[in-house]
């Protein structure tokens, strides 16, 4: 999935929504944009479905340099380590 | 009498005796008056004249202690000054080296506080036009913050709760104390390079004026200024104003806030786009049945296509009949010199003057039959009052009135004279009612 941000999917769901709803289009072009939409609506729900999420806390190593390591609220305060 | 000769000091002698005095009786003093004839010179060091109603004092603020004073002195200003009084010798002037200062009646803080919002908002850091929309989703948000305490829990307990698919990232720091505003700072550039955050939430729970001290600082300001990435700030509770709420895209009254404020409700999303789906699919049925009736009514206007094919191939077929006989009876030569004789005869022909000419003649074939017809009404007028006088003449009309006429039996003819009759001869006589066929006796001339 491309770097799409999901209010402009879902902006642009609501564009090819509003443009079918009045039927203005070829029945060529109201397939294209319909087809379109559902891919859109459909990469808008996986958005929502990200099984991957994770809370992760910014540290730094030895040489200064940032790295993530998993965070669970349990690891209080020893930050710095 | 002993007359003791008085003993003479040198200036520098009565100086450093008065400077010694001075010193011991006021080793610390505490002073409060006005700021006057402030200077700052590049050196560093302050110089101004502490005064009220009737009386002033100078006064030299060295730079180690200048520079660590968290608000600008400013003439005007009321002060309460620590230090000690001495004497500048070079001017035999006498004056206080302060230790610290503070302004009177408000906090240290209020007063930095002010004067740093007047500096920034001159800067037009705090400018509405440069506050950033938050994204609807952001798929990573940056959390600037203690580890320890009650914000970072109250966060993520509302990030797991509303949108469970927010992608966390925590660039822990101090949220206190000399070191924070560096770390917070710091925090805020890391996590823009991080590269995936779309937002970043920086606070931390509520605390005194003090504790909250370094989110006023000009670093961290600067820092979200500078943020390519919308800043959230979320510091301490609903009634604390920080110079980073200010500067900040968009500032949550708390921690919790904050993070509500960055995180959609996921099953409302959901819904959303459900509903976009439903409307999509909704649209497009009914296009396919709208345009499936004009397909069908289409149709019914197309005429029955064996019916007109039918029609077609008779039409077909009766040209191709006709061309066959033509060609049949005309081999291509001939065809060929017919059709060149048919334009000759079709440019010669009179048939065009011919008809022009039977137009014509039918027009005077017109005008002549109504001519025509004109006279003979007249004529027939005529002939009836002519028949009329004519029947008056009438030799019919004379026998009615009793005459008659003699003729001959065999030719009719009419009796004029004696000489015309022998006697013998039978005559014809008219009278009106009809003939009388008599005998003639006797002939006598006429006298």
């Amino acid at each position: 999935m491309a770097a799409v941000k999901f209010e402009e999917a879902l902006a642009r769901l609501e564009t090819i929504v509003t443009e079918l709803e009045t039927g203005n289009l070829s029945l060529n072009d109201s397939l294209k944009i319909f087809e379109e939409g559902i891919k859109l609506s459909k990469t808008c729900l996986k958005m929502l479905d990200d099984a991957d999420r994770k809370v992760e806390l910014m540290v730094q190593d030895k040489e200064g340099k940032k790295q993530l390591q998993a965070f669970t609220l349990d690891h209080d305060s020893d930050r710095g380590t | 009498m002993h007359v003791s000769t008085p003993s003479v000091l040198t200036v520098t002698e009565l100086t450093t005796r008065i400077r010694s005095a001075l010193e011991k009786t006021f080793p610390e003093t505490w002073v409060e008056g006005e700021v006057s004839n402030l200077r700052k010179p590049s050196s560093g060091h302050l110089y101004f004249t502490l005064k009220d109603q009737t009386s002033q004092i100078r006064v030299v603020l060295f730079r180690g202690i200048a520079q660590h004073l968290r608000f600008d002195v400013e003439d005007g200003q009321q002060v309460i000054v620590r230090g000690r009084l001495t004497v500048y010798d070079p001017r035999g002037e006498y004056q206080i080296i302060l230790e610290s200062l503070e302004p009177k009646g408000i906090g240290v803080l209020q007063i930095a506080f002010e004067q740093l919002y007047a500096k920034f908002e001159q800067e037009g850091l705090f400018e509405q036009e440069r506050k950033r929309q938050l994204p609807l989703l952001p798929k990573v948000v940056g959390l600037v913050t203690s580890t320890s305490g009650a914000a970072i829990h109250d966060m993520l307990t509302i990030f797991q709760r509303r949108c469970p698919v927010i992608h966390i990232v925590i660039s822990p720091v101090q949220v206190q104390g000399d070191r924070a505003s560096v770390q917070i700072a710091e925090a805020i550039r890391a996590l823009n390079e991080e590269g995936r955050v779309e937002v970043i939430v920086v606070g931390r729970g509520g605390g005194s004026m003090e504790d909250l001290w370094c989110f006023n600082e000009e670093l961290v300001v600067r820092a979200i200024v500078e943020s390519k990435i919308p800043v959230v700030s979320a510091v301490g509770h609903e009634t604390d104003f920080t110079l980073a709420d200010f500067a900040a895209d968009h500032r949550s009254p708390t921690p919790s806030a904050a993070a509500e404020a960055v995180s959609p409700v996921l099953g409302e999303l959901i819904e959303m786009v459900m509903i976009h789906h439903n409307r999509l699919v909704r649209a497009i049925q009914g296009e396919v049945r709208l345009l499936r009736h004009r397909v069908m009514g289409a149709r019914r206007a197309i005429p029955d296509p064996l019916l007109w094919l039918s029609r077609s191939v008779q039409h077909v077929d009766d040209l191709d009949r006709r061309l066959r006989r033509a060609l049949q009876t005309l081999p291509a030569m001939l065809r060929h010199q017919v059709l060149i004789l048919q334009s000759e005869v079709n440019r010669l022909s009179p048939r065009s003057k011919i008809q022009q000419k039977l137009v014509l003649m039918s027009q005077w074939f017109q005008r002549m039959t109504k001519g025509i017809q004109g006279t003979l009404v007249i004529k027939q007028h005529h002939i009836v009052s002519k028949s009329e006088a004519l029947q008056n003449l009438s030799p019919l009309s004379i026998l009615s009135r009793g005459y008659s006429i003699l003729e001959t039996v065999h030719d009719g003819h009419v009796i004029r004279h004696t000489q015309d009759v022998n006697p013998g001869d039978t005559l014809r006589a008219r009278v009106a009612s009809g003939q009388i066929y008599c005998v003639v006796e006797k002939v006598e001339p006429g006298p």
